[in-house]
């Protein structure tokens, strides 16, 4: 009972922003109206996928210092479930993208650098799926998550800001945080940053437990 | 030190006993170039700079990729874990991306020639397109280095080498467009110190990487 608080408070805070995201009060903005919502679910993808990338960086660290074959396990399901928020927040960001700039997918370099940052990650599942042993497989993966990760980071945080974009914050752009939001929304809008994480983690971690499960079994064969 | 001279001073005796692997890679700058020419300058015979400059890039990097690639599989496993013994990895690496960084600044003058000349050129400020393309030559060689130290111990490895380092190449490969755009419309040195920073920045980052990940690669 101890270690499951944080899931009641995940869907808790979960089930609070998708009633009070909907129902709640928000500035009126031309163009922009009512899509606002969206920004309680298309920008926590976006900190969901980074911060899962982050543990899986850990992981595979934590991997070529040690040796456990358990911490790659991690570090393979952190990516996938990073993937899995990356490609949701590239929908929604399409949808909502469809409705106020006119195109789901414009000229924009943060909507490059997504499409790179998957690129990336699946040329890591290609590149998992070429090798046989196990732990030859774990430490060429690991090695190439981390160099990935490095190479990743400027793509998503300076090049954006070197360019114009049509991403708030971005290219003389204001950001959100200056005055599109107001209180009422930011009550919402930190609460989902924290919610969609935990669903991360969550996710994560019974794809972890299963997999530990069948490696477990496989051996007691 | 003596040791990472030794090891590049190997490599460039190694190219140089084997002369069609280093002909190969001038031929295939040259037949890509040729090919644009046919398919671009003879065709049409505009070409718009922006085409020019990223043809170009497109060109050196697939020789790139091309080249690098077979740094660590043009010699036979016995022979690796002979080098495994006497040499420390990290000297290994520096050695093999000073040497990749040679070639690939040779490649790139080359090409570069070789473009200009089928091409034409439309380069105004010719020293800054140098200086992107040696940044642009580091850059490449250190992390396609490490990549094709980890492509190499797969058995597709040319098929694993772009997929894996296509990717990774892209936000160097944008930023040395733009510098290199610059250069082409003749424009200032200070004008481009960002790129010039930016991308100074990247080929350090992955400098490092290479150099602290390739121990554990080199393991197995």
């Amino acid at each position: 009972m101890r270690k499951i608080w944080w899931k009641f408070l995940a869907s808790g805070l979960l089930m609070y922003i998708v009633i009070f995201g909907f129902i709640g009060d928000v500035p009126r903005q031309p163009i922009l109206n009512e899509t606002i919502r969206n920004v309680y679910f298309h920008v926590p993808m976006w900190f969901s996928m980074m911060s899962l990338m982050i543990s899986s960086l850990v992981y595979s660290i934590r991997y070529l210092k040690d040796g456990k074959i358990q911490d790659d396990i991690y570090a393979v399901e952190f990516a996938n479930v990073a993937m899995i928020f990356g490609i949701l927040g590239f929908l929604t960001g399409s949808i909502w993208g469809n409705y106020t700039w006119g195109d789901p997918l414009p000229k924009d370099p943060k909507i490059i650098a997504v499409e790179v940052g998957l690129l990336i990650y699946s040329a890591y599942f290609v590149l998992r799926g070429s090798f046989e042993d196990e732990q030859k497989k774990a430490r060429l993966s690991a090695v190439y998550n981390i160099f990935a990760f490095a190479s990743f980071m400027p793509l998503v945080w300076i090049l954006p800001r070197l360019t114009d974009s049509l991403h708030p914050g971005n290219g003389g752009n204001p950001a959100f945080g200056k005055y599109d939001m107001d209180s009422s929304m930011r009550m919402v809008f930190y609460p989902a940053i924290i919610a969609w994480i935990l669903i991360g983690v969550w996710i994560t971690s019974l794809r972890i437990r299963l997999k530990l499960l069948n490696n477990h079994l496989q051996e007691n064969l | 030190m003596q040791e990472i001279k030794n090891l590049i001073i190997k490599d460039i005796i190694l190219e140089w006993r084997q002369k069609y692997a280093f002909n190969g890679m001038v031929l295939y700058v040259f037949s890509t170039v040729f090919m644009c020419y046919i398919s671009f300058k003879l065709k049409t015979n505009t070409i718009e700079p922006i085409t020019w400059n990223t043809l170009f890039w497109i060109i050196i990097l697939f020789s790139a990729v091309n080249s690098i690639t077979k740094s660590f599989i043009q010699e036979k496993a016995g022979r690796q874990l002979y080098y495994y013994q006497i040499a420390k990895p990290s000297s290994i690496i520096l050695a093999k991306i000073t040497f990749n960084f040679l070639l690939m600044i040779f490649l790139g003058i080359l090409g570069f020639l070789i473009y200009s000349i089928f091409m034409g050129n439309m380069v105004e400020n010719i020293p800054l397109y140098i200086l992107a393309l040696v940044l642009g030559a580091l850059g490449f060689s250190a992390s396609l280095t490490l990549i094709a130290g980890i492509a190499s111990k797969s058995d597709n490895t040319s098929g694993l080498m772009a997929v894996l380092s296509f990717p990774i190449l892209l936000p160097l490969l944008t930023m040395l467009i733009k510098l290199s755009k610059n250069a082409m419309d003749g424009l200032a040195a200070s004008v481009s110190y960002d790129e010039i920073i930016v991308i100074s920045g990247i080929d350090l980052i992955v400098i490092a990487l290479s150099y602290m990940l390739f121990p554990y690669l080199w393991k197995s």
